[in-house]
């Protein structure tokens, strides 16, 4: 039995530190967790509305939207319509977790086993942010945008700048690169593989391929044609990327202040596609360390209480006729998860046994979890671990919404013949490919009117909203300086089911006069 | 693990944010201003408060997909007697309410409430507005004075030693003279010890000890401080101009008034108040009711007391001169006058009251102005003509003259916020107070 951290709700530095220090422990020896190192930083609640202004970075370059979520998250918080968040994490090395003043000691120990250990692990180890995101220099890139984006506006106006963020903005959902780029090979290997090729064909060498007669006139067009495209790199579903290296009309640093909003967007999209993992994880990390400390007798029955009625407020899932419903609350399905996990690994019964072979029973849940929190995303998550115990457990059905029919139709619920399709349906969902529409720049002629073309690939026939999409696309056409064109198109037949079109209006952007 | 406290840091790091947000909303924001100020209670119309912005007006759109049409999949839990196979009607609202995908950026479609600060408010609400006649007639004619910090001086008491210059000028002194610095003698001072002790090297040692010798003769001769250093800081005399004022609030409160236009008159002196209050750092308010007497009471009572009596103006016009002979003087104030009626008076005190404001009030006044209010939902078919009243017909007159004074009529609370812009939009020319004379 160790000591107690603390009593009573309030809190010290010192008791922080104990605080922390007691999770380190619980967190590195019995859950074996790999953590960055922790910066906690304590601050107010204005500060706190700060944070939410920028996306929760500590430091952010100016623009009037942030302003817009300020007001509006203030005016929530002051009509008490809405608390604020206990913590905000941020996926930097050291990684810093913010705390709220107010928090009682009991929550300020919930929020480091959450934060700093929990979405700590998560940062470092999963295979989306390792990919995507340079924990080490985000502080410094954001410092970089902020002053070259503040330079900008003393240079060009506040007014420039606003509207070239507005329409990077705009576009910020499809500035992102989803595959990892191919990297230019080195010198060594390339010999290697003209060595290969080589030995390939000579292997391959047969002389008739000489006698048979070459076809002439279309393929000449048709090279150029398929030159122009490669060198525009297209098709290209990074648009502002596209638009930073292809858009003839903007000025250096207009093209910096792209990257920079398409670097910061690519930042963030790993959380996007990790958000139920991310909090399952950190919430089932919190939910251990705290029930070692209760176990040990660091924390009093009263703090364990209070913990627990918090913690059952975070996973709390109402069901859909409920109404306080909003969709899937990715607390408590990820947490649900997890602990779901944690139990086929322990206690698997023989459906377990069936359904996961791989990791029913083999006893070290911690192991199958660190496993899991650093190879999976959302979507891939759900679709191989979502069990149907627990699809019993939570009910879960699947509706069927196709415009053409008169009605709605139950697809799926939780029986034997509905578990996979409630699994596919489900994690669809989170599968980036489905909740952001498809759109790639599919061509452009730089040589002629210099219309720029994008597709849509509408799958299963949803069109995007009118209104925004006009509104994006005007920002669109803005950046390019010519006509755009975007056509909606069935990815099942190529059938072209809608067309919006935009032109610049006149000066908004240009700076030729500037320049 | 390193832990922070952030919470001395300085706050407000959004502002530039907010004045940015502010600025683009900028018409929003007014609007939704004005439309306030007509729900909220007058007590605090000043106050700060928070109004609520349409959020189309500063909508960040983005590709998504619309919210209806298609195939689409919802995935829902806590099924309670559904069956595979089931159908299901279609809600009305094409689904989205359903809600299992929400709405896209996390935020709903309803307006938000913004909380303005007081500056925020009263500026907007305010915008463009202006006190005619600004030039204060009195301006030179002050006793009182304002101290301001004028630079610095070689004399002055103890208590105004401006420290730091004087450590500075010490030590450009210093520096300029050589005055040997304390780590330069010890290291002299070491070197010899070292060189004694060793006993090697004794011509150095004496060129040592002369250069010590020097070093500290230099340094007792150049002070630390020097009187030649130390500076006071100055302050000057300014003539403080006039920032007081007083507002006159007159009105007829006999029973011809109803409580809506007394209410209608409430409004307009409110303003009026913040209006004032916003230009001058002090404003006293000066209630005056009448009916055929006149009489200064506090605001509970002027607008809540009912009293019955006929109607004569003048008593009204003679108790504020009373008072401003009293209490404001013109020299020391800048005076305004606002009052409201119903515009009937007794017809023969027309005349008296016509001359009363010519000779005595508008000369000593900043401005005056008249309201008539008249009931909610009058209005005249086209074609008749409007007769005026018999006090509006009097102040035409003495408008018609140029005098600093203005009048309006207003037979609905949303006429007033309008009629009150008009009055002190801000004009081309000063001389511009024009009156309208129409409904």
């Amino acid at each position: 039995m160790g000591d107690l951290l603390f009593e009573g709700a309030e809190w010290t530095f010192d008791t922080l530190r104990r605080c922390h220090d007691a999770a380190a422990e619980v967190a590195s020896n019995v859950l074996g967790l790999d953590t960055y190192p922790n910066q906690i930083e304590v601050i107010s609640a204005e500060q706190m509305l700060d944070a939410y202004s920028s996306i929760g970075m500590p430091l952010f370059y100016r623009h009037w939207s942030f302003g817009k979520h300020f007001a509006r998250n203030e005016g929530l918080y002051r009509a008490g319509m809405q608390g604020l968040a206990y913590e905000i994490v941020i996926n930097s090395n050291p990684c810093l977790s913010y705390v709220m003043e107010e928090n009682t000691a009991m929550m300020q120990t919930l929020v480091i086993a959450h934060a700093a250990f929990g979405h700590n692990h998560f940062f470092k180890n999963n295979y989306l942010f390792k990919q995507w995101t340079d924990a080490d220099g985000i502080l410094d890139y954001l410092e970089f945008a902020k002053s070259y984006i503040s330079q900008c506006e003393e240079r060009y106006g506040e007014a420039a700048v606003e509207s070239l963020l507005d329409a990077a903005h705009a576009l910020m959902s499809h500035g992102v690169h989803r595959y990892p780029r191919r990297r230019p090979a080195d010198l060594r290997s390339e010999q290697r593989r003209e060595r290969d090729r080589r030995a390939h064909e000579e292997a391959m060498y047969n002389d008739l391929w000489r006698t048979v007669p070459r076809g002439k006139a279309a393929a000449g067009d048709n090279r150029v044609e398929e030159r122009r495209r490669a060198l525009l790199q297209l098709p290209q579903e990074n648009i502002l990327y596209f638009l930073e290296k292809s858009a003839p009309r903007l000025a250096p640093w207009q093209r910096e202040v792209l990257r920079i909003v398409r670097q910061i967007a690519q930042y963030f999209y790993p959380q996007g596609q990790t958000k139920v993992m991310n909090e399952g994880c950190a919430t089932y990390v919190h939910y251990r360390i705290m029930t070692h400390l209760h176990e040990h007798g660091r924390l009093t029955d009263g703090a364990w209480m209070e913990f627990l009625h918090s913690h059952t407020n975070v996973v709390f899932q109402p069901e859909y006729d409920d109404r306080r419903y909003s969709g899937i609350n990715p607390y408590a399905l990820g947490y649900a998860m997890m602990e779901d996990i944690a139990r086929i690994v322990r206690t698997p019964t023989d459906e377990d046994r069936a359904w996961f072979p791989d990791i029913a029973g083999t006893g070290d849940e911690m192991a199958v979890l660190r496993d899991v929190w650093a190879n999976y995303r959302d979507e891939s998550f759900i679709l191989q671990f979502l069990s149907p115990k627990l699809i019993r457990q939570m009910r879960i059905f699947d509706v069927l919404d196709d415009a053409n029919e008169p009605e709605m139709r139950v697809m799926a619920i939780h029986d034997e013949r509905g578990y996979r399709r409630i699994q596919r349906a489900l994690a669809k969902q989170y599968d980036v490919a489905w909740t952001t529409p498809d759109i790639q720049v599919a061509d452009v002629n730089l040589a002629g009117d210099r219309r720029l073309i994008l597709h849509h690939r509408a799958l299963n026939r949803v069109l995007l909203d009118e209104g925004d999409t006009r509104l994006v696309l005007q920002h669109l056409a803005d950046l390019w300086g010519y006509d755009v064109l975007l056509k909606e198109v069935d990815p099942g037949n190529e059938a072209v089911l809608k067309e919006h079109a935009a032109s610049p209006r006149g000066n908004i952007l240009r700076q030729d006069a500037l320049i | 693990m390193q832990i922070v406290d952030r919470r001395l840091n300085p706050g407000g790091r959004s502002l530039a944010n907010r004045q940015r947000f502010m600025r683009r909303a900028k018409s929003l924001i007014r609007r939704a201003v004005h439309e306030s100020s007509g729900e909220r209670s007058i007590k605090d119309a000043d106050q700060a408060g928070e109004v609520s912005l349409p959020t189309e007006g500063v909508h960040e759109p983005s590709f998504r997909r619309g919210r209806s049409g298609g195939v689409r999949d919802y995935v829902l839990p806590g099924n309670k007697d559904y069956q595979e196979g089931d159908t299901i009607a279609r809600p009305n609202n094409g689904g989205g309410g359903r809600g299992s995908e929400g709405s896209p950026d996390g935020e709903g479609q309803d307006d938000f409430r913004f909380a303005l600060s007081h500056d925020e408010f009263v500026d907007l609400f305010l915008e463009d507005l202006e006190l005619p006649d600004l030039a204060k007639r009195n301006v030179t004619k002050t006793e009182s004075v304002t101290w301001h910090r004028a630079g610095y001086s070689v004399t002055g008491s103890p208590a105004n030693l401006a420290l730091m210059r004087t450590v500075r000028n010490g030590l450009s002194r210093r520096i300029a003279l050589k005055r040997p610095k304390r780590g330069e003698i010890e290291a002299l001072e070491a070197e010899i010890a070292g060189l004694e002790a060793s006993g090697e090297d004794p011509l150095r040692l004496t060129s040592l000890r002369d250069d010590l010798a020097r070093a500290r003769r230099r340094a007792s001769r150049i002070p630390y401080i020097d009187p030649l250093d130390v500076r006071y800081r100055t302050f000057q005399s300014s003539p403080k101009p006039i920032a007081q004022a007083v507002m006159f609030c007159l009105m007829d409160v006999s029973g011809s008034m109803t409580e809506h236009m007394k209410d209608l008159a409430k409004r307009f002196y409110v303003l009026l108040y913040i209006f004032l209050k916003r230009r001058y750092k002090h404003v006293d308010i000066v209630f005056i009711r009448h009916t055929h007497l006149a009489q200064e009471v506090d605001e509970d009572t002027f607008f809540h007391s009912p009293e019955t009596g006929g109607t004569v103006v003048s008593t009204a016009l003679e108790e504020m001169i009373r008072v401003m002979r009293e209490r404001y003087h013109p020299e020391d104030w800048n005076i305004y006058g606002a009052q409201a009626s119903d515009g009937d008076n007794t017809s023969s005190d027309n005349e008296r009251t016509a001359s009363l404001l010519t000779d005595h009030i508008l000369p000593s006044c900043q401005y005056y102005a008249y309201l008539e209010v008249g009931r909610e939902g009058e209005h005249f078919p086209p074609g008749f003509a409007r007769r005026h009243s018999d006090l509006w017909q009097t102040y035409s007159m003495v408008v018609a003259t140029g005098a600093p004074m203005a009048m309006r009529k207003v037979n609905h609370r949303r006429d007033i916020f309008p009629v009150f812009r008009e009055l002190f939009s801000r004009k081309p020319k000063a001389g511009a107070a024009a009156e309208r004379v129409d409904a």
